[in-house]
């Protein structure tokens, strides 16, 4: 192939790369309002009354609304198709205001001071309510988070919101109890992930102006152009037609900017006032109040026969949706269906869950969604299981994984077309050196060195629920125009979709221009989310290319000449990965650092191999990120604790020793050229290859992230029995 | 009150206010380059030049650069095409935002280091966060760079 | 967002007392870094930025170092590294990143007394005194329990002697604040340990510094370990609890006791 499987620079590479105005706020009119929203100091509270005297007097004050100012219809903020699984539990501005930094009025101004200035002099009384703040005493608290009338769901999500819980379900295959009664072997623990930050280097930010014909304009850093659309007019109450949203670049998403979070209040002000106004969150607002993933606590209960067949697996988690149900019902599937699919030669699996709410931000869409923390826990009791049974862990993992041709009951009885997991596993284990560091070496008498591995799978979109197009038409002068409405967030989608079109039509890649999202000029798209656009938009790219070859070879070329496609996939393909950790651990404190990270990636044909090594690297990254450091944490009183870069620390350079990712690629004949996704598989094997190789230094199981120094070495010195017997020297 | 200042090799006579940061001041010149990804002085996206030394302009005053001389990446355009050929071949750049206080920093580590090991590297942007990337393309791309430039010494 | 009413590039120190004094908001600029961070609104703001305060000189007997002078100016400054190591590099690497010390003053580090300053926790561990337009010429850690009245710290002063030094820190992450930090040093036959990030302000384990001899033996170390920990107290903050800390401490004052006697 020529274009496609290249590692063919990003088109928009070099404008990035010289700072040229590309991004939202680069872009925004002049003129725009600034737009600031005042927030909850309280965790749980309903509002008595505002006062805006005040704070109206500040001169270049233009408008401040309150929950007088909105419209009465509930809706959800979640970028999802609609009907939305999340419930319509919001209002722009509610009365009631249920974690500390819920939006309680929005001022808009000419200048920044003034904004600030009022913001100061609004006077809020409240009746302070009881909030629920720990997950485990949600369901059934006296406190109800949610006891609106208009408190809506779209269907069956095993939804009882006077109880606080958003959803709820279960799902089995097979008899697991009389699996268990059969298992010489059983490992029955709870795993902890805490909520996570996206951490986008972009914070959210959006304009909005009115155009020529009194419609609203929306630009915003979104991963769902889309779905803003649509939103947005059921929460301001105006029909969609009557709105247009723009998406300029992207510096970032991972799942944050899957879910409106800035759009609607520029909006608001926009559609009141008739002015260009804009929202632009600083980091504080982007982590206390957007969404983060879904803090989840894991019960897993596995068991294996003494040759090391694995038996039964049951998962039973608990996930916390925050205050209010953003992906709460769907994320919560994933930590269940992605993980146990794995394990496909299991005779019964039983999975059940529930999701609370509770009065901390709302959780929403991170990167692995639901997956992440799911693999975390089954991996980890995997782990936990080679041990008792004496077996190498990866022995284990290739007696018990699924294999190409499998019928996957756990997996929404889809068949596996593509699974070279035996052969990541293998390259893996030669790339670390498995053979020679398994479990560990002693490489100074307080500085021990182990490895751990992890694997893990995702999918590629949500079958027959993504939808994607795309319009490819001849120019003037025998280039083409590729419209697309997927949302390049930096990943380079624009690029990798041209790849495709330049392959599919046998030109060069300078023949084909690629637009950005523009709802009024670009083709539908459900959007960049759940691994979706190499496979989804891909093959309505390559349906198009292909229907526009069919027409030139009949009719000739000339401009004008046009193809467009539509594509939703009845199934979803998962991409797999083995991932493996080095870690060194000073015994005498509990410091531990990855020395290396080895990721063996299956995402079928990679379309272009160095996007998909970045990828992968990056999210190998953010997953030691969240193995070591990530944590978000509240005060007694629900307040987060740490909402800056000084506090929630990410790694930087000198925190991720190195990484190495090479592919192992099946051809997944469902996906365009042979591909399946990449985005988000990559972040889940580093907490539980990392828990292990931490495991195998020092002979302690954490099963709460993150595992800081502390926690190691005050574990390590209560557990001092435990420690490999070298250490005792 | 007024400033004056050379930015990118142009001068500039302004009337500020005096608490505007260097980022907004910059920025409201049209030089966008210069980009704001926290409130703490932690992320390094705002990274400019000022008298040469890479600093953070989210945490200077602009009333300070008053008769000094500010670099943006707008002023180093060759200079940040050199360095961004190689993070471009290796797709280093994803979303692209914190790019350009990144090829700032590379450029003023330059001044500093004619060869730097990887340790240098690693340490001297270590105020140089990123999202994206994990850093590892950045790093082959830092070093592919400094090799050629080594042997066109 | 914090505030700034006027900006004023002073002339001189007395002209910069005198508007310090004038008005309690009111405030001497030093990096910014943390002013800010803050939510404050100033009335004036008042820059030594020309007073020539920026740079670290030597006397006969004393290196002298202006408030403004930067962290990253101390940290790859021959002359201090000549008289006492790689104390300050090994010190301020950590410290968030180089565009941040080419920003953060001396001055600012040393008058905020931040307890997790690795900087005062590095020159409480040498001979140092400094120079305040007021109160005149103290000791650093007389300046550190002083009542804090509004004053200029205008430079600081570190008796120049061949000093043997070792920082050791430990971070949650390589640019994150110091869980605990402990420096070290040996001059003329005698011991300085302070520690800083208790998360309380730096000071010196004298107790534990007097045991030690200018060759200590094993022994004697295992005693000044167990007297460090009982002699300083520490605390809980959001990066660690006190049992970790006092655990560590014995740790790290072990490494910096060994890595000068090596």
């Amino acid at each position: 192939m020529k274009t496609v499987n290249q590692g063919i620079e990003k088109i928009d590479a070099m404008s990035l790369l010289t700072g040229k105005a590309v991004y939202t706020d680069d872009l925004a009119l002049e003129n725009c309002l600034v737009v600031k929203v005042l927030r909850s100091p309280h965790a749980f509270a309903k509002i008595k009354d505002i006062d805006l005297t005040d704070a109206m007097k500040i001169e270049g004050m233009e408008c401040i609304l309150t929950y007088r100012d909105v419209p009465n219809k509930r809706f959800t903020m979640a970028g999802q198709s609609y009907p939305e699984p999340s419930p319509y539990d919001r209002l722009i501005l509610d009365r009631m205001v249920r974690y500390v930094g819920d939006p309680m009025a929005i001022a808009a101004g000419t200048s920044e001071k003034a904004v600030d200035k009022a913001l100061k002099l609004i006077h809020v009384s409240y009746d302070l309510l009881d909030p629920v703040l720990d997950p485990d005493k949600a369901l059934d608290h006296k406190s109800i988070i949610h006891p609106e009338a208009d408190y809506h769901v779209n269907g069956d999500i095993g939804n009882e919101v006077k109880r606080n819980l958003c959803a709820s379900g279960e799902f089995s295959a097979g008899d697991v109890e009389n699996e268990f009664s059969r298992c010489c072997v059983i490992v029955d623990r709870v795993y902890h992930t805490k909520a996570n930050n996206q951490a986008m280097m972009e914070t959210h930010r959006s304009f909005s102006y009115p155009d020529h014909a009194g419609r609203l304009v929306i630009c915003s850093s979104t991963q769902i152009p889309f779905h803003v659309r649509r939103i947005a007019a059921t929460a301001l109450d105006i029909p969609k037609s009557r709105i247009r949203v723009i998406k300029p670049k992207v510096g970032g998403g991972f799942g944050a900017k899957q879910t409106l979070v800035s759009e609607l209040f520029p909006a608001l002000v926009t559609m009141k006032t008739g002015k260009p106004a804009k929202m632009v969150f600083d980091r504080s607002e982007t982590f206390t109040a957007s969404t983060s993933r879904h803090e989840m606590k894991i019960r897993v209960r596995i068991g294996a026969d003494k040759a090391g067949h694995i038996l039964a697996i049951q998962m039973d988690t608990l996930s916390n949706t925050g205050a209010y149900g953003e992906h709460g019902p769907t994320t919560v599937g994933l930590s269940g269906h992605k993980a146990m699919s794995l394990y496909n030669r299991a005779k019964a699996v039983q999975f059940t869950y529930k999701v609370v709410y509770t009065n901390t931000m709302s959780a929403g869409a991170y990167r692995g969604y639901g997956a992440t923390q799911g693999t975390f826990a089954l991996e980890s009791a995997v782990n936990e299981l080679s041990d008792l049974l004496s077996m190498d862990p990866l022995q284990l993992r290739l007696k018990n994984i699924l294999k190409s041709g499998d019928t996957v009951a756990a997996y929404y009885g889809e068949t596996i077309n593509s699974c070279p997991l035996p052969a990541c596993i293998q390259k893996g284990r030669e790339m670390i050196g498995w053979d020679r560091k398994f479990p560990f070496r002693k490489i100074s008498p307080t500085r021990i060195r182990a490895v751990g591995a992890a694997i893990a799978m995702q999918g590629s979109g949500i079958p027959d629920i993504d939808r994607a197009s795309a319009r490819v038409e001849v120019q003037e002068g025998g280039f083409y125009t590729l419209m697309i409405g997927a949302a390049d967030m930096g990943t380079g989608c624009d690029t990798i979709l041209a790849q495709m079109a330049a392959e599919s039509l046998g030109c060069d890649m300078d023949k084909i221009v690629v637009s950005s999202v523009d709802t009024d000029a670009s083709p539908y798209d459900t959007g960049s989310y759940a691994s979706s656009t190499t496979y989804v938009t891909g093959m309505a790219v390559v349906k198009a290319c292909e229907e526009l070859k069919r027409k030139i070879e009949a009719k000739g070329i000339y401009p004008a000449l046009s193809a467009s496609a539509t594509h939703s996939s009845p199934v979803s393909p998962p991409p797999f990965m083995a991932g493996f950790s080095e870690i060194e651990m000073d015994l005498e404190t509990g410091e531990t650092k990855v020395v290396e990270f080895v990721g063996v990636v299956d995402c079928g044909t990679p379309i272009n191999p160095s996007l998909a090594r970045v990828q992968t690297e990056g999210g190998i990254v953010q997953g030691i990120g969240m193995a070591l450091y990530e944590d978000i944490s509240y005060n007694p009183k629900g307040k987060m604790t740490r909402d800056s870069f000084m506090q929630y620390k990410i790694p930087s350079r000198l925190d991720v020793g190195r990484v190495r990712v090479e592919f192992e690629s099946s051809y997944e004949p469902t996906g365009p050229f042979g591909a399946k996704s990449i985005g988000e598989v990559v972040i889940n094997t580093p907490s539980p290859a990392i828990a292990h190789a931490i495991h195998n230094a020092a002979g302690i199981y954490l099963r709460k992230l993150p595992m800081t120094a502390e926690t190691i070495f005050m574990t390590l010195k209560e557990q001092k029995t435990a420690w490999p017997s070298v250490l005792k020297n | 009150m007024q400033i004056t200042c050379r930015i990118n090799n142009r001068e500039f006579i302004r009337e500020i206010e005096p608490d505007l940061l260097l980022i907004d001041f910059v920025r409201s010149l049209g030089f966008k380059s210069v980009k704001r990804g926290c409130d703490t002085s932690n992320c390094g996206l705002c990274t400019v030049w000022v008298d040469e030394k890479p600093v953070l302009s989210c945490s200077v005053l602009a009333a300070r650069v008053n008769h000094r001389i500010v670099t943006t990446l707008e002023g180093l355009e060759e200079e940040a095409k050199a360095v961004g050929r190689f993070l471009a071949k290796e797709g280093a750049e994803q979303c692209g935002f914190c790019s350009p206080g990144l090829i700032m920093n590379i450029l003023a580590m330059k001044k500093e280091f004619k060869t730097p090991t990887t340790d240098d590297i690693k340490q001297y942007l270590a105020g140089n966060l990123c999202r994206c990337s994990g850093y590892e393309s950045q790093l082959r791309a830092i070093e592919k760079y400094f090799d050629l430039e080594g042997k066109n010494q | 967002m914090f505030g700034l009413k006027e900006y004023r590039m002073v002339q001189s120190l007395d002209e910069a007392y005198e508007l310090l004094a004038q008005d309690r908001n009111n405030v001497i600029l030093g990096g910014l870094l943390w002013i800010k961070m803050g939510r404050k609104q100033y009335q004036t703001g008042i820059d030594l930025s020309g007073l020539g305060l920026n740079a670290i000189s030597e006397t006969e007997d004393s290196i002298h170092i202006g408030c403004m002078t930067t962290l990253r100016q101390m940290e790859i400054s021959p002359l201090l590294l000549q008289w006492f190591g790689p104390l300050f590099s090994d010190a301020f690497k950590g410290i968030v990143g180089v565009q941040f010390r080419n920003l953060a003053t001396l001055g600012g580090s040393v008058y905020s007394r931040f307890g997790f300053s690795d900087v005062i926790t590095a020159l409480t561990a040498l001979d140092t005194q400094v120079r305040l337009y007021r109160a005149g010429v103290v000791t650093l850690s007389k300046f550190l329990n002083m009542d804090q009245k509004r004053d200029i710290l205008e430079k600081v002063i570190i008796k120049k002697q061949v000093t043997q030094t070792s920082f050791q820190t430990l971070r949650k992450s390589a640019t994150d604040f110091s869980i605990l930090s402990v420096a070290t040093s040996l001059c003329k036959g005698n011991w300085k340990i302070a520690a800083g990030a208790r998360p309380s302000m730096a000071i010196l384990a004298e107790n534990a510094a007097g045991l030690l001899s200018p060759e200590p033996d094993e022994k004697t170390i295992k005693a000044a370990l167990d007297r460090v920990v009982n002699e300083l107290s520490f605390g809980t903050d959001q990066r660690a609890g006190a049992g970790y800390r006092k655990l560590l401490a014995g740790v790290l004052v072990k490494r910096g006791i060994e890595a000068i006697c090596r």
